[in-house]
């Protein structure tokens, strides 16, 4: 069964197994390994990304489950500008500033929830606490984060 | 990454539901999933047994829907938990509801998992089956041979068994309309406020007349405490319904709680719904 589906705005093609997680699609086939890892089962978020405008950990979406899905990863968010320059999204951009990663694993996942959140607030009704609840940080950052996020909240977005 | 072989899971997209149906008669030992936040978890640890794999996603057209009929809510098979909580008859009518999708995992997990596979996965620490138990939900099973209709409050047998044939699928929930004037009350308590499996999870409604309680984390299966209910009903004290409570529960000692820390729990929890449903 050949799964297609657009990621980051490209057309991929997949033989992969219907059951293969979307993730291993995602780094193994795509090459696209900005999407981590974390625990498998669904309590960690490392492996967030946006499919078909909608938060889900890639971990858990059987693959054939993403045929003719848009999928969006944290590859597909930095834009290059005319000057040929990249231009980070706002939240990649607050990150940086407020020091919002430290080992960088949760990173990924926590920058895709939060544009998620700047995108879709009325999803969580609870605020960015409630957005940012499936992303764990295992350096327990939440601190910087925050603020990163708040500070993105505030810069707007490109989209 | 992944630990099992995908392969030996072989899949089956079926994109109608008697398509659906005469697969699940004809194909021996075939696992339904509809957003897989369960299955997923068990194949990314290579716990899952060999099985052939029914992928419903294709049926959300017939099935993902949630519509007004006859005075009852009906919940497509394929709603997640996004779609309840978000739907303005669920928040209005059904607040437990509301309540319990927004403590199953987290947004990720409600915008895939659905409350029929919170249903079907039989699992006694199930989030939103005490609320549907309260609000006497039933469930709409069907085959290929013909439907049954029946309550939630008889669907489990034992720990993870069910009366659910293996010809069968289940298409919708009915919810009846609730008592005029109740209280709700839902608590879910965990190691941590989000993101937790219950260590005991509770939903009550309660009206001048009538108490409905049901339990999870406590037994085998999601239970009713009925002596309780009546206990209240009768206008028992806090502390009489905290014991007839402690008769009709059997928790367990397990990996996530011991069954003295439950009961204790349960027994406060028990209280504070009298409290506040009061009036």
């Amino acid at each position: 069964m050949t799964i297609r589906m657009t990621i980051n705005g490209r057309e991929y093609e997949t033989d992969a197994h219907p059951m293969m997680p979307l993730l291993d699609v995602l780094r193994e086939s795509c090459r696209l390994t900005g999407t981590k890892y974390g625990c498998g089962e669904g309590e960690c978020g490392a492996c967030t990304v946006i499919m078909n405008d909608e938060l889900v950990m890639s971990c858990m979406v059987p693959v054939m489950q993403a045929g003719g899905a848009e999928i969006e990863t944290v590859e597909g968010l930095a834009r290059v500008a005319e000057n040929g320059e990249e231009i980070l999204h706002p939240v990649q951009q607050a990150f940086l500033e407020c020091g919002g990663a430290q080992c960088g694993i949760c990173t990924p996942g926590m920058v895709m929830a939060g544009v998620h959140h700047l995108r879709h607030p009325d999803r969580a009704p609870g605020g960015l606490r409630e957005a940012l609840e499936g992303n764990l940080c295992r350096c327990t950052g939440y601190s910087a984060i925050f603020r990163a996020m708040e500070q993105a909240a505030k810069t707007g977005h490109p989209e | 990454m992944i630990a099992s072989n995908p392969v030996r899971y072989r899949a089956y997209v079926p994109v109608g539901v008697e398509e659906a149906l005469e697969q699940k008669a004809a194909i021996e030992n075939l696992l339904p999933i509809a957003g897989g936040t369960e299955v997923m978890v068990l194949l990314n640890e290579g716990l899952l047994a060999p099985c052939p794999v029914q992928s419903l996603h294709q049926l959300a057209g017939d099935w993902r829907g949630i519509r007004e009929s006859d005075g009852s809510l009906i919940i497509g098979a394929l709603a997640t938990y996004t779609d309840v909580r978000h739907h303005p008859v669920v928040c209005e009518r059904y607040p437990l509801l509301v309540e319990s999708a927004k403590v199953t995992g987290a947004l990720q997990i409600q915008n895939r998992g659905t409350l029929v596979g919170n249903i079907v996965n039989g699992s006694p620490a199930a989030d939103t089956v005490p609320a549907l138990f309260v609000y006497e939900a039933n469930i709409r099973l069907l085959s290929s041979s013909g439907e049954r209709v029946i309550s939630i409050n008889e669907f489990y047998t034992g720990y993870r068994k069910t009366i659910l044939r293996s010809d069968e699928l289940i298409s919708e929930i009915i919810l009846p309309a609730p008592p005029d004037g109740a209280r709700h009350y839902y608590r879910k308590v965990g190691t941590r406020a989000a993101q937790a499996i219950s260590k005991v999870v509770v939903a009550g409604i309660r009206t001048d007349h009538e108490t409905k309680l049901a339990w999870g984390s406590v037994g085998p299966t999601t239970l009713r405490a009925l002596k309780t209910e009546k206990a209240i009903a009768g206008g028992a004290s806090p502390e009489e319904a905290a014991v007839v409570l402690m008769e009709e529960l059997a928790p367990m000692d397990d990996i996530r709680s011991t069954r003295n820390y439950r009961l204790a729990v349960s027994r406060n929890l028990v209280m504070d719904f009298i409290h506040k449903t009061k009036e």
